[in-house]
């Protein structure tokens, strides 16, 4: 069955890890939707957020390849109802004084922030979920995209535990 | 291609003479017994039951670790002093720019011998064969850009086979990395596929802890290659050697004791099959299991298959052992497996070779897999009782287990089973036809070969005809005596691979087989064996084509002979009687039956010298049986056309 996983990824933060990891996946001619990497409350540690779109047992069995890496410490995946994820995006929008009023508007509904103001347009701040920054963006077409940057995904379990005492996959 | 250029070669004269520490340390290193670099943290991971394995963990307990040592100099002799205090006794390499600061202390070495072969492919098959005959880690060296690539073919080797091999390579200095240097390639990139891990060094104090993890991860667990490139400038500097290192590899945690429970459920699967088959891979061999074995097929009475990588893993003289599964495998291997109720697969990886088309593979059996490495479980068939762990300990429990199921007196009774294998192994032995124009039979050669030479012998081999005869027609009593190249399919591996298992083994008489195809590709290194004093025995099974293609091109392609005639026979160029003598080894020819016996005599008379005997075979001698590809394993021919499995349903 098909459908969208969340990894989430403890590597050595070393140099060529982010390189050994993917060609896993491209390996496998597996798309990976969203990919983010980040430090940890560790310096030697970092985090990895891998989203892909794949079969179950395909991904049991590129997890358990990943785990083969020496460079990667841990991999468990996140549930989707048993996490939170966000995600941050920038928009660069048209804007002159007739219109800003009117997009401030929808930006404060989104509890975004406007981050930059020049005489022919805005750029805006966001951070939330997919859906979320999918209908926020919806609905800041129609003044006119000039630039969108979007992080990819970054997300924690839900409740006390962290990543580092919950069972790995494949361990 | 690897002379180094104008410019490389002065920069290499820098370390040469502040190279001094090179003769100075080397009285300390005779009298400090062997240290072992303790591998941390380790807290959650059990060392695996290798014999490095095993040694770590002696060390990381403190047992009679000896003071640690502590030398002044340069990067290139801390390489060399590491793999000193590593037990290193021989490296295959080429020097070259990069690497040439390795090559100065290397010159003062008394512990490690260095063999300087003619092509650095060589350089990795050899320490291939070197680590299959001996199962301690190969060692090889090559210089950064074209000799660092020359190496990937042998390290894709190794990794598909699950070799313990480290690669040492030179980079260019670190000012150029990324520059497109003179003799740069991004090897560790280039490699990353096809290695277990490797490394970039960025600091000359790293280098002792860096070649100790290497051996590490090389040699425990599922082995595998591990390359170590290192930049010049990093060669060049002065640094402070340090031994024991300590290694630290925070994500490598090899699993080796198998799960008692699945240990449990596995035992009550086996003891209650009607139509068992113990189907054997090549991690028996890596693991030294081959006691443990015999005493689990002894003890239940099931039969087993010996994958081709697995051959001398059980003997072939056992009655219980039906031979070899697979596209080239026996009827009764193929049969059993197909038929059979619950496939036993320890460390073995369920090859597309072996089980033909998936779908049809064994349909009727549950599956135990017992691997040491957990990716390959379930990977192409799914396991019912999957068991991570070493192929040794693994058996080890099963026998225990076992045992007690049966002093409660629960045994299944498999005589209806044998008494059906029986009657395959009768019907479908193992054969061949002399040829009908009276040409010499290739299988009789390697029959003749097999029993003159005896059981101890080690025998390597190319990929096409010649290996499947010989997997095929030499019976294999002892485990490490049959090397060749399983998965990646290397033409060229036998001669190097030759040279490396005589170095190891230089008691023990290595039989290179070779196809004249083959062995166009590598020969080269029979210079390297005559001068270095490595007499190997070669046999050329020279059909004059490429055999194995030339079949396929029969039964699949008309009988239309696109590319597959090297003229070695009609042309007989080369002549490789005289293309051996060349090269300083005896050369001798055997063109019909008669000859076979005292040309094989004669061979192995020769001891001071390697020997290459040209046996002329004819070019239509075929394999048999054969499971086309693609097809099902049911589909297996004894002979072209006859399908012995599907016929009879």
């Amino acid at each position: 069955m098909t459908s969208r996983h969340t990894l989430s990824v403890l590597v050595e933060n070393k140099p060529g890890v982010l390189a050994r990891v993917s060609a896993l996946f491209s390996r496998r001619g597996f798309n990976i939707h969203s990919l983010a990497v980040g430090p940890t409350e560790s310096p030697t540690v970092s985090r990895m957020t891998i989203v892909v779109t794949v079969d179950d047992l395909p991904l049991e069995q590129v997890t358990k390849q990943l785990n083969k890496l020496v460079n990667v410490l841990k991999i468990v995946e996140l549930p989707g109802d048993a996490s939170v994820t966000r995600e941050l995006l920038l928009i660069k929008l048209r804007a002159d004084a007739a219109t800003r009023g009117q997009l401030t508007t929808v930006v404060d509904m989104f509890r975004a922030k406007v981050i930059d103001v020049a005489p022919e347009s805005v750029t805006v701040e966001a951070t939330g979920t997919s859906d979320k920054l999918e209908a926020l963006v919806r609905l800041l077409e129609p003044y006119g995209i000039r630039e969108l940057v979007q992080s990819g995904m970054v997300a924690l379990g839900r409740g006390p535990r962290a990543i580092t005492s919950t069972g790995g996959r494949g361990d | 291609m690897t002379t180094p250029s104008p410019v490389a070669a002065n920069q290499a004269a820098a370390p040469a003479a502040s190279g001094s520490a090179g003769p100075a340390h080397r009285g300390v290193g005779a009298v400090v017994p062997p240290r072992r670099p303790a591998v941390r943290p380790d807290a959650t991971g059990e060392p695996a039951a290798h014999e490095s394995g095993g040694r770590d963990h002696e060390a990381q307990a403190g047992v009679a670790t000896p003071e640690p040592l502590q030398e002044r100099l340069t990067g290139a002799a801390s390489v060399v002093r590491s793999l000193e205090e590593l037990d290193v006794d021989v490296v295959f390499g080429l020097p070259g720019g990069a690497v040439l600061p390795v090559y100065d202390p290397l010159l003062d070495s008394t512990k490690v011998r260095h063999i300087l072969v003619r092509h650095e492919q060589g350089a990795g098959h050899a320490a291939t064969g070197y680590a299959q005959a001996t199962g301690r880690v190969g060692v090889c060296i090559a210089t950064s850009g074209p000799g660092a690539t020359n190496l990937v073919t042998p390290i894709a080797d190794a990794n598909m086979d699950s070799v313990p091999l480290v690669a040492i390579t030179g980079q260019v200095g670190r000012s150029l990395l990324g520059t497109d240097g003179f003799q740069e390639a991004d090897i560790c990139g280039i490699t990353m596929p096809i290695t277990k891990h490797n490394f970039l060094v960025q600091d000359a104090e790293e280098i002792p802890s860096v070649i100790a993890a290497a051996f590490h991860l090389a040699s425990t667990g599922r082995p595998g290659p591990v390359l170590v490139d290192i930049p010049k400038d990093i060669l060049q500097a002065d640094t402070t050697f340090r031994w024991p290192p300590e290694i630290q590899l925070p994500g490598y945690r090899p699993t080796a004791r198998p799960h008692s429970g699945q240990i449990a459920a596995a035992a009550d699967l086996i003891t209650s099959a009607r139509r068992p088959v113990l189907y054997i891979g090549g991690g028996v061999i890596k693991s030294g299991a081959s006691a443990e074995l015999l005493q689990l097929a002894e003890l239940t009475g099931i039969p087993v298959v010996t994958t081709l990588m697995a051959r001398g893993a059980f003997p072939d003289s056992h009655d219980q052992h039906l031979g070899m599964p697979g596209m080239h495998g026996t009827v009764a291997a193929v049969a059993a497996m197909q038929r059979s109720d619950v496939l036993i697969a320890i460390g073995t990886r369920f090859d597309d070779r072996v089980t033909g088309d998936l779908r049809t593979f064994a349909p009727g059996a549950s599956v135990i897999h017992a691997d040491i490495d957990p990716a390959e479980i379930s990977k192409n068939r799914v396991a019912d009782i999957p068991i991570v762990g070493d192929a040794k300990d693994v058996m080890r429990q099963l026998i225990t287990a076992i045992e007690g199921i049966k002093s409660d007196g629960r045994v299944s009774d498999l005589f209806a089973w044998w008494a059906e294998l029986d009657q395959l192994r009768e019907s479908f032995p193992l054969g061949y036809e002399e040829p009908a124009d009276g040409t010499l039979s290739p299988q009789y050669v390697l029959s003749r070969l097999g029993a003159i030479s005896g059981p101890e012998t080690i025998f390597t081999s190319g990929v096409g005809q010649h290996q499947m005869w010989a997997a095929q027609f030499i019976n294999y009593e002892n485990p490490r005596t049959w090397i060749n190249s399983g998965g990646l399919g290397t033409m060229g591996f036998s001669v190097p691979a030759a040279m490396g298992a005589k170095a190891g083994m230089p008691d023990t008489t290595v039989w290179c087989i070779d196809g004249d195809g083959c062995f166009q590709m590598t020969n080269q290194e029979l210079a390297t064996c005559a001068i270095e004093n490595i007499p190997i025995k070669v046999a050329v099974i020279n059909n004059g084509n490429l055999g194995m293609v030339r079949q396929w091109q029969t039964l699949f392609y008309g009988e239309r002979y696109s590319n597959t005639d090297l003229g070695t026979h009609k042309l007989r160029i080369p002549d490789f009687k005289l293309l051996a003598e060349a090269m300083g080894c005896v050369g001798l020819r055997c063109e019909s039956k008669e000859d076979v016996d005292s040309t094989i005599e004669q061979a192995m008379q020769i001891n001071d010298r390697p020997v290459v005997v040209d046996f002329v075979v004819g070019k239509d001698a075929q394999v048999w049986p054969m499971v086309a590809a693609g097809t099902g394993n049911d589909q297996i021919m004894a002979a072209r056309n006859i399908r012995p499995l599907f016929d009879e349903e």
